[in-house]
């Protein structure tokens, strides 16, 4: 349980030995790693490198060829359909392309989770909550309008209302902000620094983008060649003198 | 003995398709069941679709009888158009038209949707959301596809016939009831059972492969293309096949 609203000893994620291929493409080779509560993680990798598939394996979208994802307690590949979406619930994921429902209004878009979650709930509480949401990102005036009608910057912070809504305990971002100008990727930054102060979330950030790195980040870990590389501080790593560390500062 | 690639890959996805209606059948079966979605699926599908259906329905049926019309006259039997459009139209114009324009139209579209909703990850965002994309996309897709195409091809065939009628008057006169006596003379029920029959397995054909195509769309813009591009020509060819085992079996009685 959360004992504290800070940084816990409590290990809310936990993953062993992670093994996945693709045929001959061995992307993930024994990965380990560890989150505490409250705790912020980047995951810096070159792109192809494997993130995407890492988180993905997270919140069950993936199946491990083998290894052990423990989330909250449960074994991620042990659970079936039933337990699988509980512990979703708990679990909120920022999609790459934001994966906003482009045929919905923005309100249908934050709605969708919330009435497939949670089918007892009524109008008046689903309207709270994405008013809520909306809020949180400072779009309240989007509500009716269609994906296609907003800017990049915009359906990212969208969809990260539509992420924040089932209010996750974790929060794994998939690259933030890969390919956003550098003002919108601040602003992003911000956002996350923000939700994390107001709602005590552990975060696993995937990015290539330093800044993001920097600004967000309690430790990161490296991943290369399939493995957690090094797990330390910004500044540690920005030190190192390992020229595979290296490349990722120069 | 190493089959060629091409061989290769076409039986894969053969099978591939197969595994895919297979998995169709176990989830349409047990709950949930996505209902609403399936009513607004039926409305686009079915509802959006009509327009397009009367018109080339409508044109086929006038230029059939058009067409027939001067062979007829030589042998001095052109009062027999309404029953031999009346039959041309009901057992195999009407629905294979109706199928072809319907794969056209919905296949592309469900193949387009569905591929684009799976690279831009809409289809991992709702499996994430609690939400099983297999029944909320493809089953109601494939169970729309499936019952409204009939229905199109019913309202087709009726307003081919009307084509045929306007046709004939152009000529001759005759009575909107005497052509309707005249297509049933020789059309029975049993020629509607087997056009009927096939028109569902039309609409599974078009769900189907609309939703397999989208489903598993390759990553960027061209591959939803050339999944939407692909669902319509197999749903085309797939289409011909099955009238082609219809008749074969329809024959043995
Ligand atoms: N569904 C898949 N099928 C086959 N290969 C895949 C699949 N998903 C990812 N890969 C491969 O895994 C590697 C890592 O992908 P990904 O995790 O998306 O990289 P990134 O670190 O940029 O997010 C890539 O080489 C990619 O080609
Ligand atoms: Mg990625």
């Amino acid at each position: 349980m959360a004992n504290s609203k800070q940084t816990s000893d409590e290990i809310v994620v936990k993953i062993n030995g992670l093994n996945k291929a693709f045929g001959d493409h061995v992307v993930l080779k024994n990965f380990d790693l560890e989150l505490k509560r409250g705790e912020n993680r980047v995951v810096l990798g070159k792109s192809g490198s494997g993130k995407s598939v890492l988180i993905k394996c997270i919140i069950g979208l993936m199946e491990p060829d083998s290894g052990a994802i423990e989330v909250l307690g449960q074994n991620i590949p042990d659970l079936g359909h039933v337990e699988l979406d509980q512990v979703r619930v708990k679990i909120g994921f920022l999609f790459q392309s934001n994966a906003l429902y482009d045929s919905m209004t923005v309100r249908q878009n934050l709605e969708f989770p919330l009435r497939r979650h949670w089918m007892q709930i009524t109008q008046k509480e689903v309207e709270e909550m994405v008013m809520e949401a909306l809020d949180n990102v400072d779009l309240m005036h989007t509500v009716d309008m269609m994906p296609s009608e907003l800017s990049g910057g915009m359906r990212k912070r969208i969809a990260l209302a539509r992420t924040l809504i089932l209010k996750p305990e974790i929060i794994l971002y998939d690259e933030p902000t890969t390919g956003l100008d550098p003002i919108t990727s601040l602003e992003i930054i911000e956002l996350i620094n923000a939700i994390r102060e107001k709602y005590k979330t552990t975060a696993i950030i995937i990015t290539h983008d330093l800044k993001c790195v920097r600004l967000t980040a309690d430790l990161v870990t490296m991943l290369i060649e399939g493995c957690n590389y090094e797990t330390a501080t910004y500044e540690a790593l920005a030190q190192s003198n390992d020229p595979k560390i290296r490349q990722f500062f120069d | 003995m190493r089959l060629p690639e091409d061989t290769r890959k076409f039986l894969y996805e053969t099978g591939d398709i197969a595994r895919f209606s297979m998995r169709f059948f176990q989830e349409a079966f047990h709950p949930r069941y996505e209902v609403r979605e399936f009513f607004h699926q039926c409305y686009v599908i079915g509802y959006q679709s009509l327009p397009l259906v009367a018109l080339t329905a409508f044109i086929m049926g006038f230029v059939l009888t058009m067409q027939l019309r001067p062979s007829l006259v030589i042998y001095g039997v052109e009062s027999m158009i309404p029953s031999m459009v009346g039959i041309a139209i009901v057992r195999e114009i009407g629905p294979v038209i109706t199928a072809l324009i319907f794969a056209g139209k919905i296949g592309s579209s469900i193949g387009a949707e569905l591929g684009s909703m799976k690279v831009t990850e809409q289809i991992d965002a709702m499996e994430v959301s609690g939400t099983n994309p297999f029944k909320y996309l493809v089953v109601t897709r494939t169970m729309a596809a499936t019952l409204m195409l009939p229905v199109l091809i019913i309202l087709g065939d009726a307003i081919s016939l009307y084509g045929s009628y306007l046709g004939v008057n152009i000529w001759d006169t005759t009575t909107l009831t005497l052509f309707f006596t005249q297509v049933f003379e020789f059309l029975t029920y049993i020629d509607l059972v087997p056009a009927f029959t096939k028109s569902f397995f039309f609409g599974f054909a078009v769900g189907i492969i609309g939703c397999y195509k989208g489903y598993h769309s390759e990553k960027g813009t061209e591959g939803v293309g050339s999944s939407a591009n692909s669902a319509v020509v197999v749903s085309s060819v797939l289409i011909f096949v099955i009238d082609l085992l219809a008749v074969q079996i329809s024959d043995l009685f």
